[in-house]
């Protein structure tokens, strides 16, 4: 079996300008931020993002990263309006495609499926199809004839994912209370990075968990990425809970442009050990 | 209160044993948790504040006992706890994936907030202004759409004001009965919105044209104030009944057992 370990620069110098990315957690829940920090630092960008959305998405959007977004929500939960992708909206900076969270998954799964659409109820009578004007509905062709709406696969050049273990081989454990979409975004990707809090050997991970928390599977990965609190500053429970004073600071550093450049200078500026370091910094100043 | 408030939030005539009168909020729990009643064995997903999630925690205590409830992430509580504090009996497992699963299958009742809301129940969360480039990003659809056409969709309001209820909505997340209809019978199938309950009074939708009519206003609300706080034109009948009077044991419960730390008072101030 091959080893598939990397660094978080070298999964991301596998993505190319202009390509669908998805990155798996939920609104600032278990985030590939690691994986983010270091697109941050590539030259990518053009970028169609497709995402349960939360700080990834504020980060990419804040540094102009994205052309298109593909997403039911942006929020960074205990705080509920995402500042960089509001802001983003609010001058038009990208594309939108702003979907019902049932259409998003159905679009993930039958990109996972190979199949063209899936359909749903979700959506009808709905903006969704006023300001998604490519939506088709399908006809059911049973004796129902039920009018649905028929969700476009989301097919992704690329996944980003962050989980809690993984081997050397691209199997992924989740030890948290949801696995969101994360194998749902592997499946319907070309190419899967699953960044994790450790890479442990494979005999080691029914000890941490039964075997329904091996949630991504190695056939589907590309790469495995060592990226302890990698998630930071979004949760990774068990392993830690979100940072909200640090989530605080960003938001507020988000809201004016003298503070975000001193937040990207300070922590954004190295790479992801600096930032780890500036982190604890700006914590050991707090007290 | 409201700016166009005359009373104070305490005006029923419903006190528990030491006196302490009802308050606004507590008429707003009652008005949440009757939403759940009769219920059956559903999940009850209070969503839009701590006023709905104290509602629903008091109709599984008392008049419906079956409700399923979440710790507000993946699971399925077996006690209930006080808002606010943790879970200690888990009786289930219900990820998104599981969570959306339910909504289709209808097994459910979601008490959504609303950034805007319309006469025939059009509900916004998405954004403010023209959609291409609005004025005030917010959350974006969430499940909105998905909710509405499968599961029974009210919705809870913590400041009635003629900002939420609209004329026109400037993005529908949620689906209301006039959209529903024009999208036709697969969107009407399963669409219901049972009720819309504000620090005002409670609201259905059960007349010929499926527009907005107060069912209940809270004690000390009156006519004038909820029409001067709806951007709508609302009927409202000459009879309108109050809104009910919690028991002397539903007050004990949302006071010392669901919501000790008086969260429901920072939503709706007494």
């Amino acid at each position: 079996m091959s080893d598939k370990t990397m660094t978080a620069e070298e999964a991301v110098g596998r993505l190319g300008s202009g390509m669908t990315v998805g990155i798996g957690g939920w609104g600032s829940r278990r985030k590939p931020m690691a994986l983010v920090r270091a697109l941050l630092r590539s030259e990518v960008t053009d970028l169609t993002v497709v995402s349960c959305g939360g700080p990834d998405v504020g980060l990419l959007a804040a540094a102009g990263r994205i052309r298109k977004l593909v997403a039911p929500f942006a929020t960074l939960d205990s705080v509920p309006l995402e500042p960089h992708f509001r802001a983003a909206r609010q001058r038009g900076a990208f594309e939108l495609m702003e979907l019902d969270e049932a259409m998003f998954m159905w679009g993930l799964t039958a990109a996972a499926h190979r199949l063209p659409f899936l359909p749903v109820r979700a959506g009808l009578g709905s903006d969704v199809m006023r300001v998604n004007p490519g939506l088709r509905t399908v006809t059911s062709p049973y004796e129902d004839g039920e009018e649905l709406v028929a969700v476009p696969a989301l097919r992704l050049d690329a996944a980003l994912v962050h989980l809690n273990r993984a081997d050397i081989h691209g199997n992924g454990q989740y030890l948290g209370p949801d696995p969101y979409f994360d194998d749902l975004f592997c499946s319907a990707a070309e190419h899967a990075y699953v960044s994790c809090e450790r890479i442990v050997a494979t005999e080691e991970f029914t000890k941490a968990g039964g075997p329904q928390t091996l949630v991504v599977q190695r056939h589907s990965v590309a790469g495995v990425v060592k990226a302890p609190n990698g998630a930071h500053f979004a949760s990774c429970a068990p392993d830690y809970e979100r940072d909200e004073p640090f989530q605080k600071h960003y938001v507020a550093s988000a809201g004016d442009p003298e503070a975000w450049r001193a937040f990207t200078e300070r922590f954004l500026s190295g790479g992801e050990s600096a930032y780890q370091s500036a982190v604890q910094a700006w914590h050991e100043e707090q007290r | 209160m409201t700016s166009t408030g005359t009373t104070a939030g305490a005006a029923g005539s419903g006190r528990t044993a030491d006196g302490l009168p009802v308050t606004r909020a507590e008429y707003c729990v009652i008005g949440c948790a009757e939403a759940w009643r009769g219920n059956g064995e559903v999940l009850a997903s209070p969503m839009g504040g701590a006023i709905p999630a104290i509602g629903a925690r008091l109709a599984r205590l008392t008049f419906s006992p079956d409700l399923l409830l979440t710790d507000g992430e993946a699971l399925l509580m077996g006690d209930v706890p006080a808002v606010g504090s943790p879970s200690e009996v888990t009786e289930g497992w219900l990820p998104y994936r599981r969570h959306l699963e339910l909504v289709a299958s209808g097994k459910r009742h979601v008490m959504m907030g609303a950034s805007q809301l319309d006469r025939h129940g059009n509900q916004n969360i998405s954004c403010i202004g023209d959609w291409s480039r609005p004025a005030r990003q917010l959350l974006g659809v969430r499940g909105a759409p998905v909710n509405t056409l499968n599961n029974p969709t009210s919705y809870w309001v913590p400041k009635h004001s003629p900002r939420v209820f609209v004329e026109k909505v400037d993005m529908v997340c949620g689906v209301g009965y006039d959209r529903a209809a024009a999208a036709g019978p697969s969107a009407t199938r399963f669409h219901r919105i049972p009720r819309v309950v504000s620090d005002l009074g409670v609201f259905d939708f059960e007349t010929p044209d499926r527009s907005m009519r107060p069912a209940s206003l809270h004690p000390g609300v009156t006519a004038d104030q909820v029409a001067s706080a709806t951007g709508f034109p609302l009927t409202i009948p000459d009879e309108v009944p109050r809104t009910r009077e919690p028991t002397p044991e539903e007050l004990r419960l949302i006071r010392e057992v669901i919501d000790p730390r008086g969260l429901r008072d920072r939503e709706v101030r007494p």
